[in-house]
């Protein structure tokens, strides 16, 4: 491993260029969409699971599996599926993030008052009303819990695309480096990426701090 | 007070009165292998205010949300004005004992949230549930969160929110339990005054002989599991004439009589 400060120096160096901005570019856009997807699709069926006796025994099992199944053996199978493009890292970083969310949103509902659940049909409420305006508030803390913790695998997700699916992004970068043993600057773009997963992780955290209050008094 | 003026309190015990709002009859409750509630019939007069009272665990949080349609009968019936209860409805509204409201929700919110959920224009639901939050003793907390308020005032926020949607038909589940003696006391004025002026029938759970006989047209003395009605008084106590009821002989008669009736239960 190279001294510190050499990959401190490359570091500041390397964050300019463009070939740098280029792979951040690409690889934060794999990183979105597949985290938007993981999101939107699994907290609604956390929810759901949550609240549906046999839904719950139906999936529960395949998302218990799955969320401590090695996910980079399946990444083959998802280049056979769905060929070699930006679609399979999306769908891989998707694959990575998602369990978490669902297991989180589906505890968080399990865990909610069963008064405000009643005290919201009492006064006429329809089921999207109560999905909207109870279940997902009254899970908030524990969905963003899992959305953080879905985040960094989806990090973890989309580098292990970049490298196995198609060279791109960060993993073209770490390809190259490591290919040309330039340890300083595969260091770098290391360290580039910890710091940007524990910034959002860290956000998300505070978030869920911010909303703590409340979900003590639920 | 004098003999004439007891004559002429509110209810005569030996007519009641034709008009039924609510009616229960015959219902049963089982939760898997605990009975709760069984065989129970009664009936609740419009425009008048009804109490149960009973010990704890008996069964009346039960027969509340049965009449609320919240949970259903294992057997037997609820009719709110001739029609069968099967589920919650706008003619209804409930006190939670455990107050439910929103903590994410200030209390303006809180207050207005089931008029929110009747689909209620922003501006005219915060105007009444403005109203309401005065009326309960809350102006100038509208904008607090749940987490910032007393239990007692907790409470009142419930109360807000189930007066605010105008039912006809109040389901108050110890609406009163975590306010102070001096709140409670105005409350009950208050409640006195609703049920003379708005003909709403009221429907209400207390651990207080004395509240139950200050305030009710008739109470339902319910007796533990599985429960049914064991007696129906119907207090002929006037409550004009300026003196005070708490002192009135009749009044004290009537907690004695139904601490008589209880007390075996509360050990
Ligand atoms: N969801 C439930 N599942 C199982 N048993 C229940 C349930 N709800 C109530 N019970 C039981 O039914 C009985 C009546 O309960 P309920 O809450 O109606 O009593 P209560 O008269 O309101 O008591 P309190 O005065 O303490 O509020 C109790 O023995 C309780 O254990
Ligand atoms: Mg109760």
């Amino acid at each position: 491993m190279p001294p510190l400060s050499e990959v401190v120096v490359t570091l500041l160096g390397l964050v300019t260029t463009p070939s740098f901005l280029d792979a951040l570019a690409t690889t934060a856009y794999a990183f979105w969409a597949g985290v938007i997807v993981a999101v939107v699709i699994g907290i609604p069926v956390g929810i759901l699971m949550g609240r549906s006796r046999l839904l719950d025994e139906l999936l529960l099992p395949w998302v218990n599996i799955f969320l401590s199944a090695p996910l980079t053996a399946l990444v083959p199978v998802l280049m056979v599926l769905f060929g070699f493009g930006m679609r399979t890292i999306i769908i891989t970083t998707t694959l990575f993030a998602i369990w978490i969310i669902i297991l989180n949103a589906r505890a968080g509902v399990k865990n909610i008052n069963r008064s405000l659940v009643e005290m919201s049909r009492s006064f006429g409420a329809t089921p999207l009303d109560a999905f909207f305006k109870i279940y997902v508030w009254a899970a908030l803390p524990e969905i963003l819990g899992g959305v953080r913790i879905g985040v960094i695998r989806a990090v973890k997700g989309v580098i292990i695309g970049q490298l196995l699916i198609s060279i791109v992004g960060f993993g073209a970068l770490f390809e190259l480096y490591a290919s040309n043993f330039l340890m300083a600057e595969f260091w770098a773009v290391l360290i580039v990426l910890f710091a940007l997963a524990f910034t959002l992780s860290e956000f998300l955290a505070y978030l869920e701090r911010k909303i703590a209050y409340y979900a003590a008094s639920r | 007070m004098s003999q004439i003026d007891r004559s002429l309190g509110r209810a005569a015990p030996a007519a009641p009165p034709a008009d039924i709002a609510v009616s229960v009859r015959g219902v049963s409750k089982n939760y898997g292998d605990v009975q709760a509630l069984e065989n129970l019939s009664l009936d609740f007069p419009r425009g008048q205010l009804t109490s149960l009272l009973g010990p704890s665990g008996c069964g009346k949080t039960t027969l509340l949300k049965i009449i609320a349609g919240l949970i259903p009968a294992s057997s037997g019936s609820v009719e709110v004005d001739g029609r069968p209860v099967e589920g919650p409805g706008p003619d209804r509204a409930f006190v939670f004992q455990d107050f439910a409201l929103l903590p994410w929700a200030s209390v303006l919110r809180n207050v207005a949230f089931g008029l929110e959920l009747r689909g209620v224009a922003r501006s005219e639901r915060e105007d009444r549930a403005a109203r309401y939050i005065r009326e309960v003793g809350l102006a100038g907390f509208e904008q607090s969160f749940p987490h910032e308020l007393s239990g007692g005032m907790r409470q009142r926020v419930g109360l807000a929110r189930a007066l605010s949607v105008d039912a006809d038909v109040l389901l108050l589940d110890e609406p009163f339990s975590a306010v102070d003696e001096q709140t409670r006391r105005k409350f009950q004025e208050d409640m006195l005054a609703l049920v003379e002026t708005e003909r709403k029938t009221f429907i209400f759970v207390t651990h207080s002989i004395e509240e139950a006989v200050y305030v009710s047209d008739q109470i339902a003395i319910l007796l533990p599991r599985p429960s049914r009605v064991h007696e129906v008084i119907r207090p002929s106590i006037s409550r004009g004439g300026g003196g005070n009821i708490r002192r009135d002989a009749e009044y004290l008669d009537i907690v004695d009589e139904i601490w008589a009736s209880l007390r075996s239960y509360v050990e």
